[in-house]
C-alpha cells in the first residue's frame, strides 16, 4: 500500500489516517496521539510562507505543490559497496544504514558499546524502549510552531535512537547514515532521532544525508539532543543530498548544567536546504559550539536558521558559519541569539562569512539579538565578500601562481570551519568533500 | 641588475611617481629615503606587481628582462622579493604552508625539484636560527595575531628562506624596538653577497646604522632629487627633509 502526501485534496491527512493504520506503535496511545495532535498541527499551520519572519528569504513552494510519497522500502537496490563513498575511514564506527528512511540491519554495523549504551532504530526503540521514549520524544522539538517538526512529528516511524547511561564515553563515533534510492515519483522520510545522554557522559554522533540517485525528494528530518550535567556530545550533520532533493533539518538541543555540544553542519548537497540549529543553554554554565559550513553553486539555495537560547547564567555560545556561494545559488544565515532575564553573564558571540565566487551568486545574513538580562556580552558579526586583494596579492608576490593562491586562500576559509572537528576521521572526510568540491568547480571552469 | 628608467606611475590620474631613475647594480645596497608621500611605498608595490597602479611611462628591466610585463609571482620566481610594510594576514594558513609552498613554487620555475617535507622543516630551522625565532610562529596562521615586530622579523624570514636576488625592504624598520631592529638588521645582513642586490626603503636613518648602504637616494615628489653616500643619511637624520627641497625649488626657479 503506497501513502502519497500533497497539499491537493487534503492528502497530508488522508496520507496520515493510512500512516497510522500501518505504522508502528499506533497501538501505544501516548504516541498515537502525539502523531494525532501534530498532523492537526501541522493542517493548522501549513507550510510557512515568505511572509514568515523566520522564512523571509527560502521560499518552500516547491516542496508545498509537490506530491510525496512514503516508500515501502529499497533496501533490496542497495548493496555494502555503494555505502563505501559515505564511511569514514576509520572501521571502528557504530553506523545505522537508513534506506528511504528505513532502518536496514544488514548493511548496519556495531562496535562493542559500554555497558548500559543502546544504539538502535527508533521503530525499534518504540518497542522496546517505551518509558525513554514516552519521557523524552517530542518534548523539545516544539511542533506548535513549526510546521515541518509538526509534519515530522505526525510521520515519525524510524531513525536513529541513543541511549547512554550516567558517566560513560562512547569512544567509537555512532553514524546514522541515510540514503535514498531511485523512485518513480518523488518521495518522501521523515527521520527522528533521539540522542539522550545522562549525566558525565562523552560521545559523537553523525547525522548523514545522502543518495545514490539523482532524483527528487524530501527528506524532512528532526533530531533532539538531551545533554545530561556535564556531559559533551559532538554532533555533525553531513548535509550530501542529490541536486533535485529538498532537506529540511532541525536539530533541538536541550543543555543540562555545565554541559556542552559542539555542533558541526556541512551543507553541500541539494537544490533546497534548511538547517535550523537550536540549542536551548538550559542550565547553569554550559558551553555551545555551533560551527558549519555551507558551499553552493548552480542554483541551489542553503538556508542556516540559528536560534541559541540562553535560558541560564554564565553560558558560552559560540557560532562561526562559513559560506562560500557560487553561480546563481542563494545563501541565507539568519543567526538568533535569545538572552533570557535570568541569563546573566551570558557570553555570546556569533560569526558569519561569506566568499561570494560569482556575480549571480547571493547572500542574505541577518542577525537578531534578542537580549532581556542586562549584564551580558553578546557580539555578532558578518561578513560578505570576494577574496581579499591583499592576501592574494601577498601570496602571489611570494612566487605561488594565482590559481594557486586562491586555492590557498579559499581552503583556509573552509577549514576555519572545519577545525574544530575533534573526531579527525570525520574531518578528513568533510576535508575531503570540500576538495571535491574545488576540484567540481575548477573543472567546470576549465571546459 | 636593476634599472628603472623614467618611471611615471598614477593611482585615479595623480601621478605619485614623476620620472624616477634607479640603477642597482649586483651586490649593491641602495637606501630610498623621503618624506612622507614622497613616493616610496608606491615604487615597492609597482616593482612587486601590484595591479593597482598605473604605469604611464618609462621602464623597468630586471637582469634585461622587462619586469613591467612579469606577473607578480613570476617577479618572485625570477627573484625579486618585497618585504612588506604592512604583511598581510591569512587566517587558516599555516605559515610553514606558505613558505613550502612559496619555495617549491620558485623551485619548480627553475626547474628544480620540490623540496619534501622533511627536507624542508630542516632548511628552515637554519634560517629561523638567523632570525632568532620560536617554533611557534611557523606553525601559526601567516601573520595572524602577530605582533608589528614578529610580523617584520616574518618577511625577513620568507626573504632568509627564498633567497631573491634583488630584495626590496619596504619600512621595515617602522614600529620597531631596537632589539627587534637588530635581529631583522642581522638577517639582513646575512643575506648580503657580490650576487645580491638591495633596495631599502625608509623614512628613518636608524635602520641605517645597522643595515649600512653603499648609496642613498631622496626621493620627494615622486623623483630622486639627491644621491649620495651613506653620509647623506645622517645629514637628513641631522636637518631633515626641508633643506633638500629648499635646494630643490631654489634649483627650479
Amino acid at each position: 500500500m503506497s501513502i502519497t502526501l500533497s497539499e491537493k485534496n487534503n492528502g497530508y491527512v488522508e496520507g496520515f489516517s493510512k500512516f497510522e493504520k500501518s505504522t508502528s506503535g499506533n497501538d501505544q496511545g501516548w504516541l498515537k496521539s502525539l502523531r494525532q495532535e501534530a498532523i492537526q498541527k501541522f493542517q493548522d499551520l501549513g507550510f510557512p510562507t515568505l511572509k514568515d519572519e523566520d522564512w523571509r528569504f527560502t521560499n518552500v513552494a516547491p516542496i508545498a505543490r509537490s506530491s510525496f510519497e512514503i516508500l515501502e522500502n529499497g533496501h533490496d537496490t542497495v548493496s555494502a559497496s555503494d555505502l563505501a563513498p559515505f564511511q569514514f575511514e576509520d572501521q571502528q564506527v557504530t553506523e545505522l544504514v537508513f534506506i528511504n528512511g528505513r532502518y536496514t540491519h544488514g548493511l548496519s554495523r556495531h562496535c562493542e558499546l559500554p555497558n548500559g549504551v543502546i544504539v538502535k532504530n527508533l521503530a525499534d526503540a518504540i518497542v522496546s524502549e517505551q518509558e525513554i521514549l514516552k519521557d523524552n520524544l517530542a518534548k523539545y522539538a516544539d511542533f506548535n510552531e513549526e510546521a515541518f517538526t509538526a509534519l515530522n512529528t505526525a510521520f515519525m516511524e524510524d531513525g536513529g535512537f541513543i541511549y547512554i547511561p550516567k558517566g560513560t564515553v562512547v569512544e567509537t563515533p555512532i553514524h546514522f547514515l541515510f540514503i535514498s534510492t531511485d523512485s518513480d515519483t518523488p518521495s518522501i522520510t521523515n527521520p527522528r532521532n533521539l540522542i539522550i545522554a545522562e549525566d558525565n557522559c562523552e560521545a559523537n554522533v553523525i547525522e548523514h544525508y545522502t543518495s545514490i540517485a539523482d532524483n527528487v525528494y524530501l527528506s524532512n528530518v528532526v533530531t533532539e539532543i538531551v545533554v545530561g550535567e556535564n556531559s559533551t556530545i559532538g554532533h555533525y550533520l553531513i548535509e550530501l543530498e542529490s541536486k533535485k532533493a529538498f532537506n529540511i533539518s532541525t536539530l533541538r538541543v536541550q543543555q543540562a548544567r555545565s554541559s556542552n555540544i559542539r555542533s558541526h553542519s556541512v551543507l553541500l548537497g541539494g537544490s533546497l536546504v534548511r538547517n535550523n540549529v537550536h540549542p536551548v543553554l538550559a542550565g547553569e554554565g554550559c558551553d555551545s559550539l555551533i560551527n558549519g559550513l555551507y558551499m553552493s553553486n548552480h542554483r541551489q539555495h542553503m538556508d542556516n536558521y540559528m536560534k541559541v537560547e540562553h535560558a541560564s547564567p554564565h553560558c558560552d555560545s559560540r557560532q562561526l558559519y562559513n559560506g562560500i556561494l557560487d553561480g546563481r545559488s542563494r545563501g541565507v544565515f539568519h543567526g538568533r541569539i535569545i538572552v533570557h532575564e535570568d541569563a546573566q553573564k551570558t557570553d555570546a558571540k556569533q560569526t558569519n562569512r561569506n566568499l561570494i565566487l560569482s556575480d549571480t551568486a547571493q547572500i542574505d545574513t541577518k542577525p537578531q539579538l534578542e537580549i532581556y538580562a542586562d549584564d551580558v556580552k553578546c557580539t555578532h558579526g558578518a561578513t560578505i565578500g570576494q577574496i581579499d586583494e591583499n592576501a592574494l596579492f601577498y601570496l602571489r608576490s611570494r612566487g605561488i601562481s594565482e590559481e594557486a593562491s586562491r586555492g590557498i586562500i579559499m581552503h583556509a576559509f573552509t577549514n576555519e570551519a572545519l577545525e574544530s572537528m575533534s573526531v579527525d576521521s570525520v574531518k578528513n572526510y568533510c576535508a575531503n568533500l570540500v576538495a571535491d568540491w574545488f576540484n567540481q568547480r575548477n573543472q567546470k571552469l576549465e571546459a | 641588475m636593476l634599472e628603472i628608467k623614467n618611471l611615471h606611475v598614477s593611482v585615479e590620474d595623480q601621478e605619485i611617481l614623476k620620472g624616477l631613475n634607479l640603477t642597482i647594480n649586483a651586490g649593491e645596497v641602495h637606501s630610498i629615503m623621503g618624506p612622507n608621500g614622497s613616493g616610496k611605498s608606491t615604487l615597492a608595490q609597482v616593482l612587486a606587481g601590484r595591479d593597482s597602479y598605473e604605469i604611464t611611462e618609462g621602464e623597468v628591466l630586471f637582469e634585461g628582462k622587462d619586469l613591467l610585463e612579469l606577473a607578480p609571482e613570476d617577479r618572485a620566481c625570477e627573484g625579486v622579493f618585497l618585504a612588506f610594510q604592512y604583511p598581510v594576514e591569512i587566517p587558516g594558513v599555516a605559515n610553514t604552508y606558505l613558505l613550502r609552498e612559496a619555495l617549491n613554487s620558485v623551485r619548480k620555475y627553475r626547474g628544480e625539484e620540490p623540496l619534501k617535507h622533511i627536507e624542508f622543516a630542516k632548511y628552515a630551522k637554519e634560517k629561523m636560527k638567523i632570525m632568532n625565532m620560536g617554533d611557534n610562529l611557523l606553525k601559526r596562521a601567516v601573520n595572524e595575531g602577530f605582533s608589528g615586530g614578529e610580523k617584520k622579523k616574518n618577511e625577513i624570514f620568507q626573504m632568509q628562506i627564498l633567497e631573491p636576488k634583488l630584495a626590496i625592504l619596504d619600512e621595515t624598520d617602522s614600529g620597531l624596538d631596537i632589539d627587534a631592529l637588530k635581529v631583522v638588521a642581522d638577517g639582513v645582513n646575512t643575506l648580503r653577497n657580490p650576487e645580491r642586490g638591495f633596495l631599502v626603503i625608509t623614512h628613518y636613518q636608524r635602520l641605517l646604522d645597522y643595515i649600512v648602504p653603499d648609496f642613498v637616494h631622496v626621493l620627494v615628489d615622486g623623483k630622486i632629487v639627491k644621491s649620495g653616500g651613506k653620509e647623506l643619511a645622517l645629514e637628513l637624520e641631522d636637518k631633515g627633509y626641508g633643506w633638500i627641497e629648499e635646494e630643490k625649488t631654489a634649483a627650479n626657479s
